[in-house]
């Protein structure tokens, strides 16, 4: 049997994904990438090996991806989150045609043709509005944690807008209505519909056509994809695992080289 | 980068350049800028000194980062240009590779280039008490009128005056012309060397004529400058006629829009020479090209004012989008990089558009990083070497 993995190091985890000759996903792992990020795409390896009861020894080809990508030396080749996530995206859904893939430091629309091939992609400017990291900061002035952010917007009742698309300001932005007693769920809210905002802007860059599908570790916040649907007209299918969906993609990759 | 035996040459010429600015006491000097007319200085002695240039050298040597801090530390704000910045800032401390520019004598601007230059250049007048005189060169939304010829010959003739006053002796009109015709030669070489980058592989890359920019820039008009770039023009022209590239390995064939990022310069001809990606034309490089198209020894002027008001940057969008398509086909360009540069919002504006209609017209794929030209601050090496290996992927995809 020969196995095949993807190291997907981003900003804010790392992630790995281990796939045998079908392109089955068989083991998988995320953790905080902090600052080591060598150190953490080893460690993501080692588990996703490690649940799925393989040894290093018998995988035939490692792919890199994500902002470390060059840097992770189990891997024989890199390549950049756009191919990775294009791949990893038309492997779960083969009807794909949008999908944008929100990171930690990055977000990004691409525009993929048949066989899950590359047309055209945008990535966010330099600022880090609209990405993981710029929830994660918002998160953090609210006092909750991720997962419950969704869950709090999605509960609001008064819509309110915040109106800065810089992570510093909206920070403050969010403080101030705080101080000014504003309910935590539609400041929550607030927070989700500037991301889908920002999002809807880029992806539009590349032209949004059916199937939209998202990808990364914003996926996984409800309030995001359902605001973001609404703004782009277009339902969105998330994966069930959609932070992996790099790191399979960079497995995948893996296995088509060593069949070439 | 590419070695080039003319190299030495071109490095001798400029400490030259910059050895008599710092010590000429019989020359005037001076200050302009990139695009002003700079042929009425030569044709009158006066030594012209481009701030531009400086801060392009400080931004190469990495030194532009201090020299822009001092400038913001004495009140100038982080949104102007990262070149009046660091112009400012090596005026205040005499920083840079020679110590400052010397002091001028008088101003001379083209707004063709942006209309910063404007407010910059009335800086420098009230710091210096020297005069000012601005060629005004209107935007070109729809082409060239007859209105805005004449409008821009005008002015030259008013230079014309203000020289002779200035200076209190007539305008020579003889040794104009002669400088003059030493400006367009040099610019046509100059423009011939570029052409080269259509040969398979290309012979020189763009950051190689980044470079060697340097004289057309300072010193057309000059025989030096001529002579520098004809020689340059052999040492190219048989390299690509022995097809020796400047990449051992040329995959891609790439086109910069833009200025370079001065202070990655290196960082990035490596990273492009890794991934096997030659650059080989740059709307920026070839903006000092082709000057002379429009030569009529009898109206000097009017050519004089198509080639100063025609400056890629002085264009509307239907026209850069045509030329860039243009120069992805003459070149057999298989993707280009657009550099968003947060100085230069002239040459920036309007960039997502163009990179969606070049590739709708080519069909070839085009990336925007964002930068600088001389602020280290305003860059992340992590992100725009993602964006650029995009590419390269999207390249692949496509060939």
């Amino acid at each position: 049997m020969n196995w095949y993995a993807g190291i997907d190091v981003g900003s804010l985890t790392a992630d790995a994904v281990l796939i045998d000759e079908e392109a089955n996903v068989v083991g998988f792992a995320i953790i905080p990438t902090s600052y080591d990020s060598m150190a953490a795409g080893s460690e993501a390896y080692r588990l996703a090996l490690e649940r799925a009861g393989v040894l290093e020894d018998e995988v035939s080809g490692v792919v890199s991806t994500g902002y470390s990508r060059a840097r992770v030396q189990e891997a024989q080749v890199a390549r950049t989150e756009i191919s990775c996530h294009a791949r990893g995206a038309f492997h779960i859904f083969s009807d794909v045609a949008t999908i944008i893939d929100i990171g930690g430091q990055d977000s990004k629309a691409i525009r993929v043709g048949p066989g899950g091939r590359v047309l055209d992609f945008a990535m966010n400017d330099k600022c880090a509005a609209g990405t993981g990291r710029f929830l994660e900061v918002m998160a953090g002035a609210l006092g909750i944690s991720l997962p419950d952010m969704a869950d709090l917007a999605l509960a609001s009742t008064v819509e309110i807008t915040i109106s800065s698309t810089c992570t510093v300001f909206a920070e403050s932005e969010v403080v101030s209505l705080i101080s000014q007693g504003r309910a935590p769920a539609d400041i929550a809210s607030a927070i989700c519909r500037a991301i889908a905002q920002r999002t809807a802007g880029l992806a539009a860059r590349v032209g949004i056509s059916d199937r939209v599908v998202m990808t990364g570790g914003v996926a996984k916040n409800q309030a995001v994809v359902r605001m973001l649907a609404d703004k782009l007209g277009f339902g969105i299918s998330v994966p069930e695992e959609p932070q992996i969906t790099g790191a399979l993609g960079a497995a995948l990759i893996a296995r088509a080289n060593s069949a070439s | 980068m590419t070695d080039f035996q003319a190299a030495s040459k071109m490095r001798e010429l400029m400490a030259r350049y910059y050895f008599e600015a710092k010590t000429t006491k019989e020359k005037p000097i001076a200050w302009v800028t990139s695009g002003a007319p700079v042929e009425f200085l030569y044709a009158m002695d006066i030594l012209p000194i481009y701030p531009e240039n400086y801060s392009a050298m400080c931004g190469a040597a990495k030194v532009s980062l201090p020299l822009i801090e001092t400038a913001e530390a004495a009140g100038f704000s982080s949104d102007i240009c990262s070149y009046a910045r660091t112009d400012f800032g090596a005026d205040l401390t005499r920083g840079g590779p020679v110590q400052g520019l010397p002091a001028p004598s008088f101003l001379l601007c083209s707004t063709n280039i942006c209309k910063t230059v404007i407010k910059w250049y009335e800086v420098v007048a009230r710091k210096y008490r020297v005069p000012l005189f601005i060629v005004d060169t209107p935007f070109l939304h729809d082409g060239l009128t007859r209105e805005l010829i004449d409008y821009t010959s005008m002015q030259f003739e008013a230079l014309e005056r203000f020289l002779e006053e200035f200076l209190g002796r007539p305008f020579d009109r003889e040794r104009f012309q002669e400088v003059l015709q030493e400006s367009y030669k040099a610019s046509n070489t100059w423009r011939k060397i570029l052409e080269l980058g259509k040969t398979r592989p290309s012979p020189f890359n763009s950051q190689d004529t980044f470079i060697h920019l340097a004289p057309i820039v300072t010193l057309r008009g000059t025989p030096e400058c001529t002579a520098y770039y004809q020689l340059l023009y052999e040492e190219i022209a048989d390299r690509s006629r022995k097809g020796i590239g400047s990449l051992s390995k040329e995959k891609y064939r790439a086109l910069w829009d833009n200025l370079p990022i001065w202070f990655r310069l290196r960082r990035l001809a490596n990273f492009f020479e890794e991934h096997e990606c030659a650059l080989v034309v740059a709307t920026y490089t070839n903006s000092w090209g082709g000057l002379g198209d429009d030569y009529n020894p009898s109206r000097p002027y009017e050519g004089l004012a198509r080639a100063y008001l025609s400056p890629y940057i002085n264009a509307g969008f239907e026209h850069r989008i045509n030329y860039l398509a243009t120069l992805v086909e003459e070149y057999s360009l298989t993707g280009f990089v657009l550099h968003s540069d947060r100085s230069c919002k002239p040459y920036s504006v309007g960039m997502y558009r163009m990179q969606e209609e070049v590739s709708r017209l080519t069909g070839r794929p085009g990336v925007i990083i964002e930068g600088d030209m001389c602020d280290p601050r305003a860059y992340a090496d992590a992100q725009v070497e993602t964006r650029l290996e995009a590419l390269f992927e999207a390249m692949d995809e496509l060939s």
